[in-house]
């Protein structure tokens, strides 16, 4: 692949055409990856109505109906908004701020019952900043910090408006690896025992109460645009044994977990310990799991793929960083897609998410060395769009261009695989998205430090 | 489940260490002597000798010398662990063993400036954090050296997979003066001595900021706020220009050598104005800066670090963790360069270590947006030749030049890019790793008879 070179004067000219808001545009003359794992298709075309994609492809198989606002891609890339699972977007300022970080609740009393949902930010400079960065949807949550459960995630969208939830408590997170074992009093041993009450509760806790289900009618509509009913505030009265040991809050949380009705996203690295998970299924048959982290995922990888279970996997981690992931290895993803896992790439593995196409890139990289497995350039973006969308239930919707999808669409200054590529437009929903941020308006200011007229205070 | 805590303290502590340094004639400096041990030698002396390597020709490739400089299908000469000759193709390779490196890339071996790789080695539980001894904020007795851990495997996967060939292992900064760094060849020892790199002068860790008041604030103890960190840092310079050297005090020792320009500051230190402050703390008490690291917002007074030259090393896109990273721009390399003021990538991190060339070039890709043109061959010194230089040992590794160590790596395609890894590192010489040889890669003791020894990690 041709290393990408940024160069100001044609982003600038590609700024012609669209205006603020196009929701019918015909992109062209433009490489087009889908996202949906194929290989980049040059002299291609995206088009876009009514805020959805109804084409993506070669110039030449674009429908001759095509209308709307023309965008002339400068013989750049397009690609789908990237996919960022598992992230704190939105839920933080300032890391070491505390009283600016939602992210950890490590003296609640509530663990599974939390929802992310009510405290997610639209307007943090990290949506923004990642916006920017060609990120249009992630998965957002909190680690779990008071218990083995971290509560409820969300899907959002990164667009600049107020209405970031596209899917409240989209999941529940749990970490059943050394982390977990350490909130369970100690021990993994602990967490499992944990674990398994906490369905047992919440089963008994859903029927008891009669804590209405999603109806068999709709599971095909599964992330659609149904929102899901929240059990917590569902169920008719009823007396609970006195022998519980979690809140009602928390129980009734996990009622649609333990029917399969509400993703779990199930922390672990260590290979046993991915065995262990495998095997709740035989207890717990409806747990609809996705492994997250999985660093020793390759040591189990025709377990994982028999098992049916996807991965949001680690990308580099290839240090042994604990005990849990001495087998570590960047080829991890490589092998585990090689022996038939879904895998996407974990955002949280990494300084920032917006190195996800940076990490999928390397992934690239690895298919030129001996001995190591890597994935395609189609695989690897595939890992950072349309993976993570079907791992959070939004298939065909989210993470690429497919007649049908959202208008997520961002047009590229290069590969977007590349170090150093940057969008240069970002649509959501069909929607052109400002891209400006704390940080471009410092780095407006800064483009020279000449102070001779006034201070820096006043270039604004 | 590493990564939802990573997740939740997007805080790092990065660590780093600040001070000052300035250009400065202290009175007492001149005369002063770092002692020596009772057998006359300088305490924990360098054991590295270089392995055995071939004369070896690399031909055909493009070639960065680490100082600018770029050849097409260029030659790089080495033997005897030196570099020997650079040029073109009209070099002759006879008596030279020839490696083809038609689309391939040669540089100087990668240096990260900022490393914690042995003092907290991995796996990274409490019985390995080495890296700060948060028992008081000035602490200049310590030596990083005394807490690394050589089995770090961290050390391998920076050789395979980063091409790192020399390293600074800095301590912490928990502490205003965190103690004396230690410079190492990326070779793989049974001892630290046999790592340390021979003739590199000591660097001090000092550090600006929120992580002194904090950590010692929260003990209730001053530092509690930034003018308490200078206060106490300020006193700390006044008591060592006293010193007169007749009771051996190994803090005071270490800050005389920095006094006498010895041993070179190294300042951990995120924003535009305590980096200030600290450039003229160092003028009071007669000391310089080398370089100020993280440096979030060195792109803020770039003129300043010009004129002070003081170097600036960092990251490509760290920012927001912790309250002084809040204004970090992908920028910061570009506007500095701009400014005139020096550049080096940095990791602090056993991670990015592994990807320092991909650091570079997303720092370089952000100037270029902005019409800063910065050539390759000159962001490929950002990690090579700016490193070396920065650690005081510029003239013996860093670039491609004749007499110097022989420390190449060749990549198999474009080091700014990143589909590009490293295919071969050499250290004085020596072939170190050979992606092409499953063998020739190190395995630390710690690995051996896991699961995954010897893996291409």
């Amino acid at each position: 692949m041709k290393r990408a070179i940024a160069n100001a004067a044609s982003v600038l000219a590609l700024a012609i055409a669209a205006p603020a808001a196009a929701q019918n545009m015909t992109v062209t003359n433009v490489t087009v990856a889908t996202g949906d794992g194929s290989d980049p298709v040059e002299n291609g075309a995206v088009v876009i109505q009514n805020g959805k994609v109804v084409y993506a492809g070669s110039a030449a198989g674009m429908p001759a109906s095509a209308a709307g606002t023309a965008v002339d891609g400068g013989g750049r890339w397009v690609t789908p908004g990237i996919f960022a699972t598992v992230t704190t977007l939105g839920l933080w300022d300032v890391g070491a701020v505390s009283e600016s970080n939602d992210t950890r609740a490590g003296d609640s009393p509530f663990s599974a019952a939390l929802d992310v949902a009510p405290a997610i930010n639209p307007s943090s400079q990290h949506i923004l900043v990642h916006r920017a960065a060609g990120i249009t949807r992630a998965a957002t949550m909190m680690p779990p910090s008071s218990s083995i459960f971290g509560g409820q995630g969300a899907i959002i969208d990164l667009g600049a408006d107020a209405n970031a939830v596209v899917r409240p408590r989209a999941f529940q997170v749990v970490d059943l690896g050394e982390g977990g074992a350490r909130r369970a009093g100690g021990s993994r041993v602990s967490a499992h025992a944990l674990f398994r009450n906490a369905l047992r509760e919440a089963t008994r806790l859903g029927d008891d109460a009669r804590i209405p289900g999603r109806s068999s009618s709709r599971q095909d509509v599964d992330f659609g645009d149904d929102v899901p009913l929240d059990p917590r505030l569902s169920g008719n009265a009823s007396e609970r044994e006195g022998d519980v040991l979690l809140t009602r809050f928390d129980a009734a949380a996990l009622v649609p977990v333990v029917r399969g009705e509400q993703k779990l996203y199930v922390g672990v690295e260590r290979a046993s310990d991915i065995r262990s998970v495998i095997a709740l299924k035989r207890d717990f048959p409806r747990l609809d799991m996705v492994l997250v982290g999985a660093s020793e995922g390759w040591l189990v990888a025709s377990d994982i793929a028999a098992a049916g279970i996807p991965v949001i996997a680690d990308g580099l981690d290839d240090l042994p960083q604990n005990f849990e992931e001495l087998a570590s290895t960047q080829s991890n993803i490589g092998r585990m897609v090689k022996a038939g896992v879904t895998v996407a790439i974990n955002a949280s593995a990494m300084e920032n998410p917006r190195n996800l196409n940076q990490y999928a890139g390397n992934l690239v990289a690895l298919t030129r060395i001996p001995g190591a497995d890597g994935l395609s350039w189609g695989q690897a973006f595939a890992a950072i769009t349309s993976v993570p969308a079907r791992i959070s239930g939004m298939g065909g919707r989210a993470g690429v261009l497919a007649p049908g999808a959202m208008g997520d669409l961002v047009i590229w200054d290069g590969d977007p695989l590349e170090v150093g590529s940057v969008p240069v437009k970002v649509y959501i929903d069909g929607l052109e998205q400002p891209l400006d941020s704390h940080q471009s308006r410092l780095k407006e200011r800064y483009r020279d430090l000449d102070e001779s007229d006034l201070p820096k205070a006043y270039d604004w | 489940m590493k990564k939802f805590a990573l997740l939740a303290c997007a805080a790092s502590m990065a660590m780093g260490g600040c001070t000052t340094n300035g250009g400065g004639d202290v009175a007492s400096a001149s005369d002063w002597t770092a002692p020596t041990g009772q057998d006359g030698n300088a305490p924990f002396p360098s054991t590295y000798e270089r392995y055995p390597g071939r004369p070896t020709a690399l031909v055909g490739a493009t070639v960065y010398d680490g100082r600018g400089n770029r050849i097409d299908n260029g030659t790089v000469l080495f033997r005897d662990g030196e570099v020997v000759a650079v040029g073109d193709a009209s070099l002759s390779t006879a008596g030279y063993d020839t490696i083809d490196g038609a689309g391939k890339f040669v540089t100087p071996g990668v240096i990260d400036i900022h490393s914690h790789l042995g003092d907290y080695p991995t796996p990274s539980v409490d019985a390995h954090s080495d890296g700060n001894e948060a028992t008081s904020p000035m602490t200049p007795e310590v030596w990083a050296e005394h807490s690394v851990w050589p089995q770090d495997p961290g050390f391998t996967r920076a050789l395979a997979n980063g091409g790192v060939t020399s390293l600074q292992i800095l301590p912490g900064s928990a502490n205003l003066t965190g103690g004396r760094s230690v410079t190492l060849k990326n070779v793989a020892a049974r001892t630290v001595q046999g790592m340390k790199f021979p003739g590199a002068p000591y660097g001090m860790k000092m550090a600006c900021g929120e992580n002194p008041k904090r950590v010692y604030g929260g003990k209730g103890r001053m530092p509690s706020t930034r003018m308490g960190n200078f206060a106490v840092n300020r006193q700390m310079w006044l008591d060592a220009q006293a010193y007169d050297g007749k009771k051996r005090d190994l803090g005071k020792e270490t800050l005389k050598g920095v006094l006498d320009g010895e041993i070179l500051v190294h300042n951990h230190c995120y924003r535009a104005d305590e980096m200030a402050l600290v450039m003229d703390m160092a003028k009071e008490m007669g000391y310089k800066v080398t370089a100020f690291h993280h440096a979030v917002e060195a792109y803020k007074i770039g003129d300043l670090l010009r004129e002070n030259d003081v170097c600036s090393a960092i990251w490509a896109d760290w920012y927001g963790f912790k309250m002084e990273a809040y204004d970090g721009v992908l920028e910061n390399a570009a506007f500095l360069r701009q400014a005139g003021a020096c550049v080096v990538i940095h990791s602090d991190d056993a991670n990015g270590i592994q990807r320092l060339n991909q650091e570079a070039a997303k720092a370089q890709a952000a100037g270029q947006r902005l019409g800063i043109d910065i050539p390759d061959a000159e962001v490929v010194g950002w990690f090579t030749y700016n490193a070396a230089k920065a650690m005081g040992i510029g003239e013996m590794t860093g670039s491609l030049e004749p007499g110097k160590m022989a420390d190449v790596v060749l990549w198999n395609g474009d080091p700014l890019s990143v589909y590009s890894r490293p295919e071969k590192v050499w250290v004085d010489g020596a072939l170190m790793f050979d992606a092409m040889d499953r063998k020739r890669r190190p395995v630390s003791d710690f690995e051996l008879g896991q699961p995954g020894e010897g893996d291409v990690k």
